[in-house]
């Protein structure tokens, strides 16, 4: 560039950022390194690399120039100093909460996250000792009320999956700085394009790399996005940060790395003794992806918003959850947070209950009927009669998936076969 | 200089021009930071005089230790402190007297003591602080994306090789080398 000290914006940070020529052959798309290990220059070099002295690749579980590419552009994107890419977005929070829990101690989550979410953080996360205390993010008081001196994190999703809700951010934030501990937040329905979470108070960052910031329903991924903003040390309260590592020859993370110790940690730490390592053949295909991020993600938006409209005064629609919707009850807080637009996903209710939502599913000829979100195709499911069919209807109801609704993925098609295929599978 | 933010081109043309730092403040200790960042200049191609009174004479890594700056037999370039903030200020006042002058003060992460990065900028040096140069240096050769850091540096020119292995890059850009 020209100006040597300019700062770029994001549409070029999301082509370029970690994406330099590969600097042995010149290859300018970024390689795809697929390999196991890496030869040592030599014994010391070899030495200084595992004692992170030296700044390299040893071992594709612990660090890879592929998936190095994709964590530098999404820690880029997200305006974070460092990011870790993982085999999966449940990989992700396993590896964050693994770093900042001991066995028997607290994080407080919200109620409103992705049912994959809630089933890792109320039985896999409990067997290891790690005990979720859930509030309410329609009322903030519920997060106070919830931290306890055990207390250790904060964890919401921005957008939440799968009623399109706005999650306020920033007052959340406030109440995990003064209790001392760090605010998670899981941007994967907004991706850095709609809202950057560390601008409101976000200490990490994690993501389903599955969804919109790979965006092609090929490659399962999940990522990690240290924002340098937490002070590890202060309170003692992290002894993977900030005592002397026996692993590592009694190194003190926090202090050797700085502001981005966070992300070393779940890497040299989580990731090496866990294992959940991303392929750098899904790195690849994720980062390519990346590349059109913010033009796919404004006509999700654009799309998702048509359809919304179109079905909020559909006879056949009792109710549209979604916070782009004027007169949504989160339309507010999308004004804040997502102004570009509300993301691709929401729920619908269907006046003629279970049997419509069955209906809709089997009629649907563009719309696919499957488990994921943030696909360039338009994705439909009925939680009831599928991810929800074990629970009660009352259990049903509360997690959002009674048997009136429907989940859709809006996809980037002409919006106007979108809403084609909708009106003719609810006739 | 603004010391909340600095420019690129401000650190890379300081690390592009120092050949010899003394670094004070150094530790033994293989598990602290100022000997990982010792070893780590040192393989990049900087002599690095390590200064600590309790351990002048040894030797480390080739590298003869000196009680103080004034100590130093030969010219140095930049000044690297490894001290707490309150300690710092005697350790410009000495460096400045120092025939020739360094060109360079740089405080380490989290070390910052203004009144000597006036007194240091008002006699003609620059001045980093709370800013590590193994950091800066992995940063600007592209060394530290390895590690999924954010370098914050787009370029279209491929990393340059320092030679001697495989991992280690050096500062230089679009084919010039450093």
């Amino acid at each position: 560039m020209a100006d040597a000290d300019r700062i770029p914006g994001f549409d070029t940070l999301a082509i370029h950022a970690g994406a330099k020529p590969d600097p042995t052959t010149g290859a300018r798309a970024t390689p795809i390194y697929q390999t196991a290990s890496y030869v040592f220059d030599d014994v010391d070099h070899a030495a200084s690399l595992f004692g992170l002295q030296a700044f390299g690749n040893i071992y594709t579980r612990i660090g890879n120039p592929t998936c190095a590419v994709l964590e530098e552009r999404v820690a880029a994107l997200e305006g974070g100093t460092a990011g870790l890419a993982v085999a999966s977005g449940h990989a992700a929070q396993v590896i964050v909460m693994q770093t900042l829990l001991q066995p028997g101690d607290e994080f407080i989550a919200s109620r409103k996250l992705y049912g994959g979410s809630i089933n890792q953080f109320n039985h896999a996360f409990k067997s290891f000792g790690w005990n979720v205390v859930w509030a309410d993010p329609d009322d903030i008081s519920s997060f106070e009320r919830a931290v306890s001196p055990k207390t250790k994190a904060i964890f919401v999703e921005s957008i939440a999956n799968p009623g399109g809700t706005v999650t306020d951010l920033e007052p959340i934030g406030a109440i995990a700085r003064k209790a001392g501990v760090p605010f998670i937040v899981d941007n994967t329905l907004a991706t850095p394009y709609l809202c950057k979470p560390i601008d409101f108070g976000a200490d990490v960052v994690v993501h389903s790399l599955t969804k919109f910031l790979g965006g092609h329903g090929n490659s399962i991924g999940g990522i990690i996005i240290d924002a340098g903003t937490f002070n590890w040390s202060r309170d003692k309260k992290y002894p993977m940060l900030c005592e002397p590592r026996p692993e590592y020859a009694g190194i003190v993370l926090h202090e050797t790395f700085g502001n981005f110790a966070f992300a070393i940690a779940c890497r040299v730490l989580g990731l090496r003794d866990l294992g959940p390592a991303l392929s750098p053949f899904n790195a690849f295909l994720i980062s390519t992806g990346i590349e059109t991020l913010p033009l796919r993600m404004q006509r999700h938006c654009d799309n998702a918003l048509a359809v919304a409209d179109f079905l909020s005064t559909h006879p056949a629609v009792a109710w549209v959850s979604y916070g782009g919707l004027a007169g949504d009850k989160y339309h507010g807080l999308a004004k804040k947070y997502v102004p570009k637009g509300c993301g691709a996903v929401m729920t619908v209710g269907l006046k003629g209950g279970y049997d419509a939502g069955v209906k809709l599913v089997s009629n649907v000829k563009l719309f696919s009927h499957l488990a994921n979100i943030g696909d360039t195709k338009s994705l439909i499911i009925h939680p009831a009669s599928t991810t929800h069919r074990q629970l009660s209807d009352e259990q049903k109801v509360k997690a959002g998936a009674g048997p009136d609704v429907v989940r859709l993925s809006i996809g980037i098609e002409d919006k106007a076969d979108i809403i084609a295929d909708l009106d003719q599978g609810l006739k | 200089m603004n010391h909340d933010a600095y420019p690129d081109s401000y650190i890379r043309g300081i690390l592009n021009t120092v050949k010899t730092i003394a670094m004070v403040g150094f530790s033994p200790n293989t598990a602290r930071p100022s000997y990982f960042a010792f070893k780590y200049l040192i393989e990049r191609g900087f002599k690095v005089i390590p200064i600590n009174p309790g351990h002048a004479g040894k030797e480390f890594l080739g590298q003869t230790c000196y009680a103080t700056l004034s100590d130093v037999p030969e010219p140095i370039d930049m000044v690297d402190i490894f001290r707490a903030p309150q300690f710092v200020l005697p350790i410009v006042e000495e460096a400045l007297k120092l025939t020739p002058k360094p060109q360079v003060i740089w405080l380490q992460l989290t070390i910052r003591n203004d009144e000597a990065a006036a007194l240091a900028e008002a006699a003609g040096l620059k001045v980093v602080m709370d800013r590590c140069p193994k950091i800066e240096y992995g940063r600007l050769s592209s060394e530290i994306s390895w590690m999924g850091i954010n370098s914050r540096t787009l370029s279209n020119k491929r990393a340059q090789n320092l030679g001697g292995g495989f991992q280690r890059m050096g500062l230089g850009e679009g084919g010039k080398k450093t």
